[in-house]
């Protein structure tokens, strides 16, 4: 089954949601200035997605073409609610700061994309890895940039000071090393992503398109 | 045989070494290079790239020399060290110990601003495999210019590691940008670390220091050097004279704090080179003599700066706006002392000029230069968290300065089609 494992290991390099089909970038500068918020919308992502995945899958047969796009909102809808109602109940704080973007996940193209592009004419069991995959490599791109936000804007990582106590003027501070205030602005974030699709078309000259 | 020759000889052994581009970019500093292009059309001049950019270094060259006395003026002057302030022919300015400081504080800016730029620069030359470009020299020189004197020197690197390869390299080199380099590395400085960038402490040596010393308990005076921006910018606040009870409100006491002449030659607060209106004027006149610089943008800018002043006044005169109000202070400022306080007149001379981002076309000039002059005292009056708006609109109008263009050639275009029809039917 060497083909079932592409579905999985090329969205997370080479076919890329984020850098190389240019998908979700909206989330992936919103909500990337924290790393657990990376990492929990990552999580809610891979879920909507490998579930979503599967149930147009199922339902590829019965769904007439012209309201497909109806029936697809409708099961992506379903499943951000119960996301957001886990996460109202389970990470209160966590979801006031992902607050719209968890709904919007509802617009994000690469779970619309991979419905219209792969589940509707996929397997169940095929469909589930192509969304698990997908929402890796999606993942995985707000994560890395996550990390370096918040480590070179708050000087944290998860929450936890690794860099020292900017008041206190202890580790790196003091040294007279300060936090970078941009990085916590949206700009960078797509600076970041930028700067990870150079350096993935550097290292594979196939990708550069022209 | 002479060095030219030795040098000569030199470049041709070792013609296929990679590190080449990096001697002939200090080779060509020295001498014409001999060769000559082989193929497309091109024009016979004796003013390459080179001799471009070191015209407007020259031009640059009183600014900052007038830079580091100011910044040894200040530092003094806020400690009360110097007591008969004599102007700028005054003794108490040009002395020794004011250059001293000076140079000590500068001169590593220039270093770093060069020594980085110039490193990047070469890296992105050898690993692209073509001449190294002269577009950092001119740079390089205005960086240390446009920062506050006591930015940490790791800062610097950073923001110009980032300004070129971000502000130049992705978009091909020397040439290519959209954005001005020297903005994008100050405004990557602005945004990542507001607080060495603005506020009352940043702009004299020492300040920050002295500030943090007072916190851990030593018994000093505090000292501060506001721009007169910032000042205006907290207008309407109440402010406690120091040393007496009276309190009144920000803009009431600005001409206490400096006076006209002081702006117009310099000896105030500021960013390192950007203070003395007189020496930015004189580079502005050898700029447009060496025609370097286009006095198009140069006066369009002026302009477009003193129109939105004169509206601004009218708000006030007309009294839509009351004194209470966070904007009176810079609205009520007479239009053309815009000019002289902040930084619009050397953005006007050695940024909004800049020949790679700005308009090419000579009547999206006027456009472009206007629009940053409009936009400038705009953002100084309606932002104040953004005191010193002139790099923000030159940044925007950097964006928008292909768009001018197209209109302005498609206008065109369409003129003279009709004039073609009108010759026809």
């Amino acid at each position: 089954m060497a083909k079932d494992s592409r579905l999985i290991l090329d969205p997370l390099t080479d076919n890329n949601p984020i850098t190389i089909q240019v998908l979700g970038i909206c989330s992936a500068l919103a909500i990337t200035a924290e790393l657990e918020a990376s990492i929990v919308m990552s999580i809610s992502v891979l879920f909507v997605m490998g579930v979503g995945n599967v149930v147009i899958s199922l339902m590829r047969n019965i769904i007439p073409s012209k309201i497909r796009i109806i029936a697809q909102l409708i099961v992506v809808a379903t499943l951000v609610i119960i996301v957001d109602l886990v996460l109202k109940a389970f990470a209160y704080e966590l979801s006031k700061t992902l607050s719209v973007f968890v709904g919007l996940i509802i617009t994000n193209c690469i779970i619309m994309g991979r419905f219209e592009a792969f589940a509707l004419g996929n397997g169940p069991y095929r469909s589930f890895l192509d969304g698990i995959g997908n929402a890796l490599g999606y993942g995985i791109i707000l994560i890395i940039v996550g990390f370096f936000r918040e480590l070179l804007g708050s000087g944290t990582l998860l929450g936890i000071p690794v860099l020292g106590d900017p008041i206190e003027k202890t580790g790196l501070y003091a040294l007279g090393y300060e936090n970078n205030g941009f990085m916590l602005l949206s700009p960078m974030a797509l600076i970041v992503v930028g700067i990870i699709i150079w350096v993935q078309r550097t290292r594979n000259k196939a990708l550069i398109e022209d | 045989m002479g060095l030219k020759q030795n040098l000569h000889n030199f470049k041709e052994k070792n013609k296929d070494k990679k590190w080449l581009p990096g001697f002939n970019a200090l080779f060509t500093f020295l001498y014409m290079p001999n060769e000559t292009t082989h193929n497309g059309t091109h024009i016979k001049a004796a003013d390459d790239l080179k001799r471009t950019m070191n015209t407007v270094i020259m031009a640059l060259v009183p600014c900052l020399i007038f830079g580091m006395f100011n910044a040894g003026y200040q530092h003094y002057l806020a400690q009360g060290l110097i007591d008969s302030a004599d102007g700028f022919l005054g003794a108490s300015f040009w002395t020794w110990d004011n250059f001293v400081i000076g140079l000590w504080k500068v001169l590593p800016l220039v270093v770093v601003s060069y020594g980085v730029g110039l490193a990047v620069e070469f890296v992105f030359a050898i690993i692209k495999g073509h001449e190294v470009e002269e577009g950092y020299l001119v740079t390089g020189m205005l960086v240390p210019l446009i920062v506050p004197v006591d930015i940490p020197l790791w800062m610097l690197a950073v923001a110009v590691v980032f300004g070129v390869i971000i502000g130049k390299e992705v978009f091909g080199g020397t040439g290519m940008n959209i954005l001005n380099p020297a903005l994008t590395i100050r405004a990557f400085l602005f945004f990542a670390y507001p607080t060495w960038m603005s506020g009352d402490k940043v702009w004299v040596h020492g300040a920050v220091e002295r500030d943090q010393a007072i916190a851990n308990g030593a018994n000093l005076d505090a000292i501060s050097g506001e721009t007169l921006l910032g000042y205006y910018a907290k207008s309407g606040q109440e402010l406690t004279v120091a040393g007496t009870d009276t309190v009144t409100t920000y803009g009431a006491r600005a001409e206490e704090l400096y006076s006209y002449a002081d702006m117009f030659w310099g000896i105030i607060p500021g960013s390192v080179g950007e203070t003395s209106k007189f020496l930015i004027i004189i580079g502005a006149l050898f700029l447009i003599f060496t025609k370097i610089g286009s006095w198009r943008i140069m006066l369009s800018t002026v302009i477009g700066a003193l129109v939105m002043g004169l509206i601004f006044n009218g708000v006030v005169d007309a009294g839509w706006i009351g004194e209470t109000s966070k904007f009176y202070g810079l609205m009520s400022v007479p239009f053309w002392q815009h000019l002289i306080i902040g930084s619009i007149l050397f953005g006007a001379v050695y940024m909004a000029t800049d020949p790679v981002t700005a308009s090419q076309t000579n009547k999206g000039k006027w456009i472009y230069g206007f629009l940053i002059g409009f936009i400038s005292i705009m953002i100084r009056v309606f932002n104040p968290a953004y005191p010193e708006g002139v790099f923000l609109a030159i940044l925007l109008m950097n964006v928008f300065a292909p768009t001018i263009d197209h209109y302005v050639v498609q206008a065109n275009v369409k003129k003279r089609m009709k004039r073609l029809k009108a010759k026809v039917a």
